[in-house]
């Protein structure tokens, strides 16, 4: 029997005719934006916010050195690449196989008792937890990110990937890799500082939506795997903006909406009627039942934990967010500079940095999103070492200490800022009336 | 199995392993097994000469034989990344035991050809494979007179040839080009073949054959000339069927030999190395699909370069990190502007390029 020869292709891009033409392109310098040599001016010692800028007593010189002492321990590394980081990907991918199918060969069994338990169902579940951890993370991102692409595996590509994950990974890459990674931390421009539903820093400003955001936060990290799903959807922006969009721009939503939804429809069929039917014969309606119990679970489960580790590599406490000005002309060590400053590790074992996909090297991770994620483990004391040469401050925590501090900014920011001279109280009164006026919440408006 | 219920167990199996495909799993208990991707295991490494070796591969139950003559691409991972590279067949079509070989001469600075005779390529090791294809092979019924020039490594396919189809060649004259002696591939069995020599008679490929070998050794022949040598050591080669395989000088040659002599019909050749893709400083860019070539220089990303001539380029960071612009290569060489790296990409490899980063570095085509 013959089965699908391929893993169907969600993005097919349309072929553009345009006729046999030869042309001379123009030359281009410097328009990549990683051949900037300009250094910038001397950086001002505090931010617009008045909060101290910690890259303040670097000159421009220095940055650019810190830069090329970077890129040179990039090279080490990727000049280095070699058949143990091939086999490491593929052990840990046959490992993540093997964990889901026995695990789902287990919940065939799931409803039958014993002793009062269900002894396959707490076994298969806490098995489909762990491989669907395992596949989002230490293997559907890191392989989105190109970190193995230079196998020239078509099996292990970026561009062949579809992950266990309801957000087609198209659409995550392109929010993900593109905005999030290139505009790190940069107020308005980088929507993963609170997924547009947190603010989790004084400079983002206030509106009474926020008041309410530690249930938000909750929502959000149950359902993580929709709310990712949305946002990268644009779900947001493309309710406010419906009205002024053209009817170019609605197709183009629609057509991704299409693909969003095929996505749901073949992650839910999958987990929540194709498996629990296969428990069917095996025991009855009550196996099918457990068994997809186990599934629902399973994903919560993936959905908590991933929302945990994930708010950890930007929001905890010390972490720093950047103004919207001159990143257009960032040079090569100012782009590094912010990728540091605007990242946070998590410190742990080994099986803590698999199973947060290398996550909690998350500093390395922004340096060189395409490194092979095996190896931030060797890189990082060297980071650490040279942004201790430069007085950098590195973020890094127990993940309990980390995920803390950011669930007590969540706390803390749903409240406006302390405002000379005014109670913040009387600031959440005059929000609640203009938001009952012009009966608009605040957020996407 | 009625189809239906097929097509119903195969849409389960589907859902079932959605967003994989189930392939990914059944690869877990059998990656050669009927239906997969075609892929092969290596039985055995052996020397033929100290700068080539002959690889025996089991391959998939996929495999669907082939005919003397034919090549395969085989795909081997080397420090982690696969590199395909296409080898002749030496082997029987229908073996006994199922294996299949290939004989791999080392160049220079072939990394792939190296890295098999070095021995580094070991036994048990899963290579990847495409069904053999070419079509420099006898006809059937075999011509009744045959010529055959070989040299170096272009020997391969014809000894594909001789191990299956000696018993069908009536005469057949073998003209051999190599360095020296030592360096001749398969010499004791060509030699055992030929008229009058003592296995001849007794050997497999008893028969009607006439096989006469004509061995020629640069080191105490000379340079071997064909426009100015072949009248002599083959005065008859006019009447022949000629199937030849070697250098590119020596294709040439002969191409050029029997055009002047009106006999293109009974030539065969097979480039075994139809193009050398060396690295340059910019150069033109071709977009296949889009069917638009343009010049670019050394410093200027293929992303900026493409967008310019109009082509609807995916595009992302601009500097090297989304990898949201990645394009199929399908042939040619591009320098990644950050680190000088030099990607050359042979027909058939099809790699994948980050088009912000690269600059071509002598031609490439693009499939956009």
């Amino acid at each position: 029997m013959t089965l699908a020869p391929e893993r169907p292709l969600l993005s097919p891009t349309e072929p553009h005719h345009v006729g046999a033409v030869h042309a001379a392109a123009a030359h281009h310098d410097g328009s990549t934006r990683i051949r900037n040599a300009t250094p910038a001016a001397q950086r001002p010692a505090y931010k617009k916010s008045g909060r101290p800028n910690p890259a303040a007593h670097l000159t421009p010189e220095q940055i650019e050195e810190l830069g090329r002492e970077l890129d040179a321990i990039q090279r080490e590394v990727m000049d280095s690449r070699n058949a143990a980081d091939a086999a490491y990907i593929r052990r840990i991918i046959q490992v993540q196989r093997s964990l889901e199918l026995g695990s789902r060969a287990v919940l065939l069994f799931s409803g039958v008792k014993v002793k009062g338990i269900r002894p396959a169902w707490w076994l298969g579940t806490a098995g489909l937890s762990l491989a669907k951890i395992l596949e989002n993370m230490e293997i559907g991102h890191n392989v989105l990110h190109g970190q193995w692409d230079w196998m020239r595996d078509p099996k292990i590509h970026s561009q062949r990937w579809e992950w266990d994950f309801v957000s087609p990974s198209k659409q995550w890459q392109h929010t993900h890799n593109q905005v999030h990674h290139t505009y790190t931390n940069v107020l308005g421009r980088d929507n993963d500082l609170g997924y547009g539903i947190l603010r989790v820093d004084p400079d983002q400003r206030w509106s009474l939506f926020f008041l309410f955001q530690p249930l938000w936060h909750i929502g959000n990290a149950l359902m993580f795997e929709y709310s990712i799903a949305a946002y990268d959807l644009e779900l947001g922006g493309y309710v406010a903006r419906r009205k002024r969009m053209s009817a170019e721009e609605k197709a183009a939503f629609r057509a991704k909406a299409a693909e969003t939804l095929a996505k749901v429809k073949a992650q839910a069929t999958k987990d929540y009627l194709a498996h629990p039917a296969m428990a069917l014969p095996f025991g009855g309606p009550s196996n099918a039942w457990h068994t997809l119990t186990a599934n629902i679970v399973a994903n919560l489960v993936r959905n908590v934990w991933a929302n945990t580790v994930i708010i950890c590599g930007h929001f905890p406490q010390g972490i720093e967010t950047f103004d919207n000005t001159d990143i257009d002309t960032e040079t090569r060590g100012e782009w590094y500079l912010r990728q540091m400053l605007g990242s946070g590790n998590i410190s742990g074992s080994k099986l803590m940095h698999i199973m947060t996909g290398n996550l909690s090297h998350q500093i390395e991770h922004h340096l060189w999103p395409d490194m092979p994620s095996n190896r931030y483990a060797e890189v990082a004391p060297k980071v650490k070492a040279l942004m201790a040469k430069y007085d950098l401050p590195y973020i890094e925590g127990p993940l309990l200490k980390q995920a803390g501090s950011v669930y007590a900014k969540v706390v803390r920011y749903s409240l406006p800022n302390k405002v000379e001279g005014r109670r913040r109280r009387d600031i959440i009164r005059l929000a609640a009336k203009k938001a009952w006026r012009s009966r608009s919440f605040g957020r996407f408006a | 199995m009625p189809s239906r219920a097929l097509d119903g167990l195969r849409k389960l199996a589907g859902a079932l392993a959605s967003p994989l495909v189930p392939e990914d799993y059944l690869d877990l208990f059998d990656p050669l097994r009927s239906g997969a991707d075609l892929r092969g295991r290596v039985v055995s490494v052996t020397h033929e000469t100290p700068d080539a070796v002959t690889t025996t591969i089991r391959p998939g139950k996929g495999w669907r034989g082939h005919v003397p003559g034919q090549y395969i691409r085989i795909g081997v991972d080397i420090d982690g990344v696969r590199h395909w590279r296409a080898y002749s067949l030496t082997s029987r079509t229908h073996p006994a035991d199922g294996l299949i070989t290939i004989t791999t001469k080392a160049i220079p600075e072939g990394k792939v050809s190296n890295h098999l005779v070095a021995g580094l390529l070991t036994p048990g090791t899963l290579v990847h494979l495409d069904q053999a294809t070419g079509d420099f092979t006898l006809p059937t019924p075999a011509p009744a007179r045959t010529l055959f020039i070989t040299a170096g490594s272009g020997i391969t396919p014809v000894m594909g040839m001789l191990r299956n189809r000696l018993g069908d060649l009536a005469d057949v004259v073998h003209l051999h080009i190599s360095p020296t002696a030592a360096a001749s591939l398969f010499l004791t069995e060509r030699q055992s073949y030929a008229v009058g020599s003592p296995s001849a008679a007794s050997g497999p490929q008893a028969g009607p054959t006439a096989y006469r070998l004509l061995e020629r050794h640069d080191d105490t022949d000379g340079f071997t000339d064909l426009t100015r040598d072949l009248d002599a050591l083959v005065p008859d080669w006019r009447e022949r069927q000629a199937w030849v395989c070697g250098p590119t000088g020596l294709l040439d040659a002969a191409e050029l030999l029997w055009a002047t002599a009106g006999l293109t019909e009974a030539l065969h050749v097979e480039r075994f190395r139809p193009t050398i893709i060396e690295g340059g400083e910019g150069g033109e860019i071709t977009f296949l699909r889009s069917d638009i070539s343009v010049d670019a220089d050394g410093t200027t990303p293929i992303l900026d370069a493409g967008e310019d001539a109009g082509i609807l380029m995916p595009s992302g960071c601009r500097m090297g990190i989304c990898f949201g612009c990645v394009v199929t290569l399908r042939e040619g060489a591009v320098r990644d502007l950050r680190t000088g790296e030099l990607t050359i990409a042979e027909p058939g490899d099809d790699l994948t390029i980050q088009t912000c980063i690269n600059a071509v570095a002598g031609t490439c085509d693009i499939d956009l």
